[in-house]
């Protein structure tokens, strides 16, 4: 089993590889739409790697969700804006090298968090499946869960108040 | 007859184990069961594309296809050749990269949903845990590569039919997920396998009322959620040309073709998992009541198309906002109270629940026909 042990290994990391080239495509190409589409097969490849990690219900609602809801919404958004595959458009502006220095900083902030952390590694395979994720929410995390319908309810409710033609 | 597939893949793993270590024959096992998906799929979507002309030629009082091969058998391989050998067309102004991405990715969920569909006992490739969930987040995905196809056409009416797909795939989608949360409800699983466990003998859900309601509403949405007939705004031939396939020749087309067959085939094969019990059945092998359930639901598919005038948009999203997202949400209550009841009353409850919710759904959507208007020349005043 080792031999499918190191080619699953492999492939991992070839998925992660290709992860991030999708994801640097992402934020470097020059035209909208197309940044667009890399954006959807960045977040499949995230997926694909809750596959690699046994989480199937996470995989399963971060396809229905991001790469079903969320990127019908951003075509949409993207629709709207002008010069939508204008190749002269940056995806930078004057204000990258501060911002560059945040970032590295808050970057080696992570990397050093990520370092110290005792990572538990369980010997035992343990899979989260959807009926303890279901108890879960609906008893020792009823109160959030219902806090969470609410804040969407009124942002239902309030999108269909902004939407409403004034007679 | 009934395990024959399976006892053939032990047969030839059996065979093979005698020459080959035993780490290549896991690797073979995997390797048998995508081959069979990756030819099957294809195949199916072919003989899908012969069976829909000869029907609707049927319904339309003439032959369909005869000319190749006894009963137009061969028309399938005669259609793959000139699809092949067409020029492939792209337009001068048209977003080269995503003209050539949409028809290339949008078959793989269409093929990847195949993995999760159990054809018989035993005959499933993956028995994922979230099998369901797998289905609902693939045909998910297919919404995005239709509109990359649209945009990257830079056609208006590419646009226009890609404009209509999203509206309609989000309207549908709504009612399409509520409908299977009852059979989620009963069973207590994502897994394909199990629910169609949980219907052994005759108890197919499609026997209580919110198993009927849901049938009713799984299969319409499904029916949407393929675009076809009378949901085919996106590609109404008589409005937009052809919708968001319109600037796609030759291969392209048929791989957008190939997609919407194989849709077709695994939307009907899911419907009967959930609701007709899928390889459930008395007397003949379960891979061939798995295949009669399906075909029957994709004949009646058919028989829509020959029969069913397109609906008007407005229809269309009326009908999917004011009439199935409430009796989808109706419906997971009231299997809450089938669960909760006995078994004599619970069937008579719901029942009773439905009928009414149907009833009032029914008369509060009925269509207002505006008073017959009389004209009249101005000077007979």
């Amino acid at each position: 089993m080792t031999l499918f042990g190191s080619i699953g290994t492999i492939s991992l990391y070839g998925i992660l590889f290709a992860l991030l080239i999708t994801a640097i495509l992402t934020v470097t190409v020059r035209n909208l739409f197309h940044s667009a589409i890399f954006l959807a097969f960045t977040l499949l490849g995230v997926s694909i790697v809750y596959f690699f990690l046994r989480a199937e219900f996470i995989a399963g609602v971060q396809i229905l969700l991001y790469a079903g809801a969320i990127m019908t919404l951003v075509i949409f958004a993207i629709m709207l804006t002008s010069r939508i595959s204008d190749p002269s458009v940056s995806q930078s502006n004057h204000q990258r090298f501060p911002v560059l220095i945040l970032i590295v900083l808050l970057g080696s902030f992570l990397i050093l968090a990520i370092a110290k952390t005792p990572w538990q590694i369980s010997t035992s395979l343990k899979t989260t499946n959807a009926i303890e994720l279901g108890k879960a929410l609906m008893g020792e995390f009823v109160f959030p869960f219902e806090l969470v319908s609410i804040v969407l309810l009124i942002a239902l409710v309030g999108a269909v108040v902004v939407a409403r033609s004034d007679r | 007859m009934d395990q024959i597939f399976v006892s053939i893949k032990h047969a030839i793993l059996n065979l093979a184990q005698t020459f080959l270590p035993d780490w290549t024959i896991i690797l073979l096992s995997i390797l048998i069961s995508v081959t069979a998906i990756a030819v099957f799929g294809p195949v199916t979507m072919m003989y899908l594309t012969l069976l829909e002309r000869k029907l609707v030629g049927r319904i339309q009082n003439r032959y369909g296809p005869n000319r190749v091969g006894f009963w137009g058998l061969l028309q399938p391989l005669a259609d793959g050749v000139k699809m092949l050998t067409k020029e492939d067309i792209v337009p001068a102004n048209a977003d080269k990269f995503a003209h050539f991405l949409a028809p290339v990715v949008i078959v793989i969920p269409a093929l990847l949903i195949f993995a999760v569909i159990p054809f018989g006992r035993g005959m499933v490739a993956v028995d994922l845990s979230i099998g369901i969930l797998f289905f609902l987040a693939l045909s998910s995905t297919t919404t995005i590569w239709i509109f990359v196809a649209a945009w990257a056409s830079r056609n208006k009416f590419s646009l226009l039919g890609g404009m209509r797909s999203i509206a309609q795939m989000i309207s549908y989608e709504i009612p399409m997920v509520l409908s299977i949360v009852p059979v989620l409800l009963v069973v207590g699983s994502f897994s394909t396998v199990s629910i169609v466990e949980a219907q052994s003998g005759l108890n197919w859900f499609v026997f209580t009322p919110w198993g009927f309601v849901g049938f009713l509403l799984f299969f319409l949405t499904g029916v949407a959620e393929v675009n076809r007939t009378p949901f085919d705004l996106p590609e109404g031939e008589s409005e937009i040309v052809a919708g968001f396939h319109t600037e796609y020749s030759g291969m392209k087309f048929a791989l957008f073709y190939m997609a919407e067959f194989m849709n077709t085939f695994s939307i009907s094969a899911i419907v009967a998992t959930l609701y007709l019990g899928g390889w459930q059945g008395p007397f003949l092998p379960s891979w061939i009541w798995f295949f009669i359930k399906t075909y029957a639901l994709i004949f009646v598919m058919m028989w829509f198309r020959g029969t069913l005038p397109r609906l008007r948009v407005d229809q269309l999203m009326g009908f999917a906002w004011k009439f199935l997202l409430p009796l989808a949400l109706v419906n997971i209550l009231v299997t809450g109270i089938w669960l909760e009841f006995k078994t004599p009353l619970n069937h008579v409850v719901t029942f009773a629940i439905l009928a009414f919710c149907l009833t009032v759904l029914y008369l509060v959507n009925k269509p207002e026909i505006p008073k017959k208007r009389i004209y009249r020349y101005a000077y007979q005043d």
